[in-house]
């Protein structure tokens, strides 16, 4: 009995040792070798100063900018720390709806996304597609699908006075086809994008 | 449904196999303790822990010495977990081990998660961002994802051991049976995996959380930790357990559709190639083939049922005048809870594979999931993990189902029945009910419990019937050791802790100590020749029953609760009645 219990508490520290220890610390110093970008979680500098992350969404409302999906994510209320009150892409917090199909909130939050998303985008040329409407599973889904880029299009190419033409190209050019042409689905990468247009067609005086 | 979606499914069943044949056979040498291209390198590793702990590797064990080692190691292991998470605000290196200052884990919570742990549940009423501390996350949840792992592989080892044994009162060596598991299988596959993760972009660092500035001027902390490490034993050890809150639909833990599915095709693959393992140490590998072939049917058919609803989408969203339709470049169907790189196929296939399997992993919140399309994983959950199952705990469960259908078919023909050469006795049979019957009792008793008393009904978001299947998923995914969950469930209750951790016990041990004392009574069997009147083990008619009883059983069982949630709810949606 004794001789058992000795047993499994030394199998337990050297494995502790092991695989608590020297696996994980190993691979974090071969990945922060090999792969230096991703290891340190693929941020995004601009003027010397962390903008994001190409994996993570932000938070986008301004009309010259392309907008994310819906996040459900919360953050502590500054007022009463028992509280959890909306935070849309708190990096440090990952959470979904986990709202029912037949859930009554659903129904309200994607009739209010419907009808925000046609008030900003008066113009649109497609349908309001799915993925504008509904949140993601991490609240942080750092894409969305090619033709909400293109629903997204008259409103910004208005709000920065270029051509939709130009920012359509620009679409094609951010658009990241399916993996080996197979897996996953066609994605468009909203801070990258953002990025490329505030270098491309920089907000002059015009409205924000 | 479109065409690459069902390319893609497909594709996914190839690679599982293909994959599963080589890794099953390399994993029964191993087991057998035959030499492997890689033992120059892994056997010193093997040799010198059991230097260091004292272990004899010759020496067998009686199948009860061999339940109390399984029982003592898992016990050290939960209490040092459970520690870590009280003491870590207080343990040393805290600037680098706990940068973003996690405060100690309140005692029910560090109790469920330890459980969770250490039962190869990782059930997660936390958040890890949000709770752990690095030094946890490694020295608890990442040791814990490869000796929980083990813990189940060392148990399956036994019990395929004793089919190959006659007249012998020992079992193995658990000691040396769990070591082999993490030495020569999981930790060099998971040294590979993390490498592949990191590529993709998955963050592997002790670095603070990160303040990023937005374009828009906003701030964003950035969580980061030592994430590829953990995540790729929690994919291969059918763990589960997110490093981060949203599991595997977090883009730092799933960046792209490449990483997405390796992940996806790892999280079945050992419990895969256990089977032909299975097949190998006995000396027949038809027999393997048969079971393998039965658990791939119940796992396609299972894909198939929730990409149909989950590509159709939502009613209620589609009358708003939403594009549902999915393309090239429109993702369509039922987006709530999905991410966009995954689309819906991806989304399905790791719903099926993470429920047949015990990972319990997610890419997607099943509680947004369509009535109907929720109730696939749900029914993965409610045949008790057979399908592939959790690494050895998955196959283990598929015996046992294998002994009952044997049963079924000598009480048909009036014969002793025999599996493997066998003869399976009523003390076997026994066993193998009560190893049959604890899920159920525990599933639909705690989960009664906790409908009924108010400090159990608190945790339940939903209206209606979705209520009642937040609730039955919550007690089936903890008695099955899955992990995965309705996450709108509020697990973090002193109540729901304690219950959940108790159901997660009871579906652990309560199978492990009778499928080892299967293992035990077998192993001390004489083996009889089969002969004219032996009942084929590997042939259709055998798959066939098999899955008939699977199902039988496990449908008899939850029909009446699926008919009260799921299937009532997906009527309501018809008549688009919300709540």
């Amino acid at each position: 009995m004794f001789k058992q219990l000795k047993q499994a508490v030394l199998v337990t520290l050297f494995l502790t040792i092991l695989t608590g220890l020297a696996y994980p610390l190993g691979m974090y110093g071969v990945s922060r070798i090999l792969f230096p970008s991703q290891a340190h979680g693929s941020l995004v500098m601009k003027d010397g100063k962390v903008v994001g992350s190409t994996l993570i969404g932000q938070n986008f409302t301004s009309p010259g900018y392309f907008h994310g999906r819906p996040s459900a994510t919360t953050d502590t209320d500054p007022k009463d720390p028992n509280k959890q009150v909306p935070a849309p892409y708190n990096a440090a917090s990952s959470n979904a709806s986990n709202a029912a199909p037949t859930a009554k909130s659903l129904v309200s939050d994607v009739s209010d996304r419907v009808k925000a998303l046609r008030n900003e985008n008066p113009n649109a040329h497609v349908l309001v597609p799915v993925d504008l409407v509904t949140a993601s599973g991490s609240g942080l889904d750092p894409h969305i699908s090619p033709v909400s880029a293109e629903y997204q299009i008259p409103r910004i190419a208005a709000a920065r006075g270029i051509s939709e033409e130009d920012l359509r190209r620009l679409v094609d050019e951010e658009t990241t086809g399916r993996v080996l042409g197979l897996l996953g689905k066609a994605t468009v990468n909203v801070l990258t994008i953002n990025l490329v247009l505030d270098e491309r067609y920089p907000m002059r005086a015009i409205s924000r | 449904m479109n065409s690459s979606g069902i390319l893609q499914i497909l594709l996914y069943g190839v690679v599982v196999t293909v994959g599963a044949v080589p890794l099953g056979l390399y994993m029964a040498r191993v087991y057998q303790g035959e030499r492997t291209w890689f033992s120059p390198v892994l056997g010193p590793v093997e040799r010198a822990l059991y230097k260091l702990c004292g272990i004899r590797p010759t020496e067998e064990q009686h199948w009860t010495t061999y339940a109390f080692a399984t029982l003592a190691f898992n016990l050290v292991g939960l209490l040092v977990i459970y520690g870590l998470m009280r003491l870590q605000a207080v343990l040393p290196f805290q600037a680098r081990f706990n940068p973003a200052g996690e405060a100690a884990v309140a005692p029910d919570l560090a109790f469920n998660t330890a459980v969770s742990f250490a039962t190869n549940t990782n059930w997660q009423a936390y958040g890890g961002e949000s709770t752990l501390s690095y030094l946890t996350q490694m020295m608890g949840m990442t040791v814990h994802n490869f000796t929980s792992a083990a813990t189940g592989m060392a148990v399956l080892v036994a019990l395929v051991r004793a089919f190959t044994r006659k007249s012998t009162k020992t079992v193995g060596n658990f000691y040396v049976d769990a070591i082999r598991s993490i030495i020569h299988i999981l930790l060099p596959l998971s040294v590979v995996l993390t490498l592949v993760l990191v590529w993709q972009g998955v963050p592997d660092n002790l670095d603070p959380y990160v303040t990023a500035t937005g374009l828009e001027g906003g701030t964003q902390s950035i969580a980061q930790g030592p994430v590829a490490s953990q995540i790729a034993i929690k994919q291969l050890g059918s763990n589960g357990g997110g490093f981060f809150n949203a599991n595997n639909s977090h883009p730092l833990e799933n960046p792209t559709a490449l990483n997405n599915f390796v992940d996806m095709v790892l999280l079945i693959l050992i419990s895969a190639g256990l089977v032909f393992s299975f097949g190998r140490m006995i000396g027949d590998t038809r027999q393997g083939r048969a079971l393998f072939i039965a658990m791939g049917l119940m796992l396609i058919v299972g894909i198939g049922v929730v990409y149909w609803q989950e590509a159709g989408g939502n009613p209620l969203v589609h009358a708003m005048g939403v594009d549902m339709s999915s393309g090239d470049l429109a993702p369509g169907g039922n987006m709530e809870g999905k991410e966009v790189r995954f689309g819906i196929a991806n989304s399905v296939i790791w719903a099926a594979a993470t429920t047949g399997s015990s990972n319990g992993s997610v890419n997607a919140m099943y509680d947004s999931f369509t009535p109907l399309g929720g109730m696939v994983p749900m029914m993965n959950l409610m045949l008790n993990e057979v399908i592939f199952g959790g690494v050895g705990s998955g196959l283990h469960g598929m015996i046992v189902n294998v002994i009952i259908t044997v049963f079924i078919a000598g009480l048909m023909v009036g014969r002793t029945p025999e599996y493997l050469g066998k003869k399976m006795e009523a003390r076997e049979v026994k066993l193998a009910v009560l190893c049959i019957l604890l899920f159920p009792l525990s599933v639909l008793g705690f989960g009664a419990l906790s409908i009924v008393l108010p400090a159990g009904k608190a945790a339940i978001a939903a209206g209606g019937p979705h209520g009642l299947s937040e609730t039955l998923y919550a007690y089936l995914s903890t008695s099955a050791n899955n992990g995965s969950a309705f996450g709108g469930f509020s697990g973090n209750s002193l109540y729901q802790n304690t219950m959940l951790g108790v159901a997660m016990l009871l579906g652990r041990y309560l199978v492990i100590i009778p499928t080892l004392a299967i293992a035990g009574s077998l192993a001390a069997k004489k083996t009889v020749p089969s002969s004219a009147g032996t009942f084929p083990t590997h042939g259709t008619l055998f798959i066939v029953l098999l899955i008939g009883v699977i199902l039988i059983v496990g449908g008899l069982t939850f029909f009446p609760v699926l008919a009260l949630g799921p299937i009532v709810e997906h009527l309501m949606l018809g008549a688009g009645t919300t709540f």
